[in-house]
């Protein structure tokens, strides 16, 4: 059955329509689809992000991820590889709701392309909690779930993550609107040269950069440090809550299938009664169905794990967005040591004073001092340095400021999402726990009723 | 303890082996006493002393007509009639130089003219039960004697004064005197009478002795190494039925303790489980904080509640399999002993035909040993009847039993959950 990881929403403005199931595929869940002017491709050379209508593109694409295939070919090594492709489909919604039911757009990609798309993401808009992937190699595996990339369950659960992904990134006010996105789901080939052509792995920040920021900013605002520690929190708490989920899990499994073993017993014993037999004999069909059921529940409970997963990566988006934040505050605040340093340079040479020491005030003293002419050429020069300098901080400043403000607006947006996506979560967790009960007592009933005939 | 006066069967009479019906083909419920009763005069005639010349323990008085009526009150399986109640109950702890020791006070009351007052109450320790369960083998060597609970301790993990422990050996303990006492022919037993009324058990024990050498009661019932020609097939059948169902029980008590086992360990992750959305609780703002408190006391309202469940299956479940083992090996003894007893017998008939050079009257000792056979069969008939049915009710009860905890626990999870999550059932 497909299934849908959660009801992609719009925070915003927009509102959103849910169609029917869609007739042609067995079960797809309801897509979260919109109105829509038609965006010819061709019109689509830079970025949408001029349309001005404030909605996103989900408001006029429908996408799904509906199929997964297994592909052999060489790699960049010329070695041969199998890998998994998954088909994105799309249509139009304006076509839908007119009645028409056309054929959807497809094309096929490969995981390692939504991690390239991703990363053009995460570069060109720093400032938002960009959506996560689901996870690259199964974790937190439990021993009856393969952690084999191949193995068809593994498969089916990245589909709808994959396609969680793109549904996100779709009902987003901005990444919505980003031309390489539209192109990842309508231009199957050369997408990958037109996201290289961009340059944008020239513009990410190095990890040396960002860690030595880390450690050496003096002023990041508050509120960032405050989410920085929420989001390393959250991590920590969601890892260790999934990794305790799986043993769990793996206990259930076991306390579940021993029963399986009575029914077995009850069976042979059974043949050698003559009035219990008959009893005995249904209630060892019991506990089978009983034995029988965990794989059913357990089943439920990965699709709430995958849940979890993905807020936990969600708090490495959380993290890079602080990063970027310490960033651009450290730059701004080297800029502004690096002008105060110039600033009294210039005073020392203006005065012939030298207050602190310097490499200027040693070589005065052992070669003497300048000429004035040196000293007004020196003097020029830190002045043009100076102008220049504190352009630079103005701009910064500027910057940084912006990031704030902006990356604020999608913080909000992001802790809205994830309180109503983890609200939803955890009731449906404990429903599924009160169904998981009323099954059992269920089938304990059954069994005492056989019990008692015998 | 009127020795030397014969006691009639209560059931099956004079019945020959071929006569008595299939082990398994039971009725359902009440005992029907035979419809051939015993003659009056034929039962004064009746030897019905061991092989080896001790006589078999008769202590119940043997009128045709009161002997009519206990047949029909003992057969009276739902109690209505029934004339000896017992219980066993008030477990308490007694210190002293030489050692420490529970005993546990024995309840009973009685309108049988066998004993001297209505009600008893006395005290008794374990190793009187022990000593009381060996008389009776002893003296009714041809009845399937009740088990006792395990004497020993084997787990040294277990501590014999803990709470736990007690309870379940006292519940065995009740169970073990209360089948004696609806037993129609253990329940007249003198050593039984004198265990539920003495003040001073020891005293009677040690008198007991003194008598046994006199009586010779103490040569435990020990046959010569006969070989059995043909085992009766409804014996044959019931050695079979016990040899596969102890084999059932035996993995039953297994699959019980490995599902105990998992429980724990479930249990041991449920523990660590549940916390972690309290902790994650305190990271997050009052929108989250309630819907995790809600998991977190959903999980642990169900720990409490499996812990509640793998204590009941251990204490309830567990002690009554192994008892039924016990009962099933204690069984098989008296089977083999019947089986001992008819070979005897063949032997001598054998060895009597050799030398019968006349036709005479067969041998009295030939005579004796017949009788014994067909004494210990229908006795043994009678009580595998009654066993089979007790069995049948102790499992329907046990399993009943195992149905309702679960049923119970996943009850008490549930209505948990769903309060601590104000979610609708």
């Amino acid at each position: 059955m497909r299934r849908r990881l959660s009801q992609v929403q719009q925070t915003h403005d927009t509102t959103i329509y849910v169609s029917e199931p869609r007739m042609a595929d067995s079960g797809s869940e309801e897509a979260a689809v919109i109105e829509n002017p038609e965006v010819a491709p061709e019109e689509v050379q830079q970025d949408i992000g001029g349309t001005g209508d404030g909605s996103s593109l989900l408001k006029k694409m429908e996408i799904s991820v509906s199929e997964a295939e297994k592909r052999t070919g060489k790699n960049t090594m010329n070695m041969q590889e199998t890998y998994t492709v998954y088909l994105i489909e799309t249509r139009s919604v304006e076509a839908l709701n007119e009645g028409q039911s056309p054929a959807p757009d497809t094309l096929w990609r490969r995981y390692s392309e939504f991690e390239l798309l991703r990363n053009y993401l995460l570069v060109t808009y720093s400032y938002i909690v960009v959506p996560p992937l689901p996870e690259k190699r199964a974790e937190f595996v439990w021993h009856k779930l393969s952690a084999d990339n191949m193995d068809p369950d593994f498969v089916e659960r990245r589909r709808i993550g994959l396609e969680n992904f793109l549904l996100r990134i779709s009902a987003h006010s901005v990444l919505s609107k980003d031309n390489i996105f539209y192109l990842f789901l309508t231009q199957e080939n050369g997408w990958k040269d037109v996201v290289y052509d961009t340059g944008f792995q020239a513009k990410a920040d190095s990890r040396l950069k960002a860690l030595n920021a880390t450690f050496r900013v003096k002023n990041p605002e508050k509120r960032f440090t405050e989410l920085k520690h929420y989001s390393d929190e959250l991590q920590s708490v969601i890892s260790h809550l999934l990794r305790v989920r799986a043993r769990v899990a793996d206990r259930l499994y076991g306390v579940y299938k021993v029963h399986g073993n009575y029914g077995r017993v009850f069976s042979e014993w059974s043949a050698i009664e003559k009035e219990m037999g008959d009893g005995l004999q249904s209630a060892g069909h019991h506990m089978d169905a009983y034995a029988a059921s965990v794989d059913d529940i357990l089943e439920e409970e990965e699709h709430y794990a995958d849940q979890l997963k993905e807020y936990l990566f969600y708090s490495e988006a959380l993290r890079a967005v602080c990063r970027k934040h310490e960033l651009l505050q450290y730059e701004l605040e080297v800029t502004a040591l690096d002008l105060v340093s110039k600033k009294q340079q210039r005073e020392e040479l203006a005065t012939g004073t030298v207050r602190t020491f310097s490499l200027k005030g040693m070589t005065s003293k052992l070669f003497g001092q300048e000429t004035p002419e040196q000293r007004e050429a020196k003097l020029k020069v830190l002045e043009e340095q100076i102008t220049e300098g504190e352009e630079f901080v103005k701009s910064k400043t500027l910057e940084c400021e912006e990031y704030v403000q902006n990356s604020w607006i999608d913080i909000e947006r992001f802790k809205e999402q994830k309180n109503q996506d983890l609200k939803e979560a955890l009731i449906s967790y404990a429903v599924m726990q009160i169904s998981m009960c009323k099954k059992g007592i269920q089938v304990w009933t059954n069994a005492k009723e056989c019990f008692s005939k015998m | 303890m009127s020795v030397g006066t014969p006691k009639s069967l209560p059931t099956s009479g004079q019945k020959s082996i071929n006569d008595i019906s299939h082990p398994l083909s039971y009725e359902e419920g009440v005992l029907t006493p035979s419809p051939e009763l015993p003659n009056t005069s034929s039962i004064g005639e009746k030897d019905l002393s061991l092989p080896n010349g001790t006589p078999v323990d008769t202590s119940s008085p043997a009128s045709s007509s009161s002997l009519l009526n206990r047949l029909q009150l003992d057969d009276d399986l739902d109690g209505e009639t029934r004339d000896l109640f017992v219980t066993v109950d008030d477990p308490k702890k007694h210190v002293s130089t030489m050692e420490t020791y529970i005993t546990y006070r024995v309840n009973t009351k009685t309108t049988r003219a066998e004993f001297d007052l209505p009600e008893y109450s006395v005290r008794r320790r374990y190793q009187d039960f022990d000593w009381l369960r060996n008389k009776l083998e002893e003296t009714q060597p041809t009845h399937l004697i009740p088990p006792l609970p395990e004497k020993f301790v084997v787990k040294g993990v277990v501590d014999r004064f803990s709470e736990e422990f007690v309870e379940t050996r006292r519940k065995a303990l009740d169970k073990f005197l209360k089948r004696i006492a609806d037993h129609p022919v253990l329940s007249f037993n003198d050593h039984f009478n004198v265990f539920l009324s003495a003040k001073d058990l020891s005293s009677y024990k040690k008198q007991g002795l003194a008598l046994l050498s006199k009586m010779g009661e103490s040569v435990k019932y020990v046959t010569g190494g006969y070989k059995l020609r043909c085992r009766p097939v409804e014996f044959a059948a019931m050695g079979e039925y016990l040899d596969t169902f102890v084999l059932k029980l035996g993995t039953i008590d297994r699959i019980a303790q490995r599902i105990i086992k998992e429980q724990a360990e479930y249990l041991v992750e449920l523990r660590e489980y549940g916390p972690i959305y309290l902790s994650w609780a305190n990271a997050e703002d009052d929108e989250l904080q309630k819907p995790l408190e809600g998991v977190a006391g959903c999980v642990s309202s169900c720990s409490t509640a499996l812990e509640e469940l793998t204590e009941d299956m251990s204490e309830d479940f567990l002690p009554v399999l192994r008892e039924y083992v016990l009962y099933i090996e204690s069984m098989k003894n008296v089977l083999k002993k019947r089986d001992q007893v008819q070979a005897e017998y063949e032997a001598k008939l054998e060895a009597a035909a050799l030398k019968r050079e006349e036709r005479q009257a067969v041998p009295t000792d030939v005579e004796k040993c017949q009788d014994r056979v067909e004494c210990f069969n229908a006795d043994l008939k009678a009580d595998w009847d009654r066993w089979q049915n007790n069995k049948r009710q102790d499992f329907r009860q046990l399993l009943i039993g195992m149905a309702d905890k679960n049923i119970q626990y996943y009850e008490k999870s549930k209505i948990l959950t769903a309060k601590e999550n104000v979610t609708p059932l």
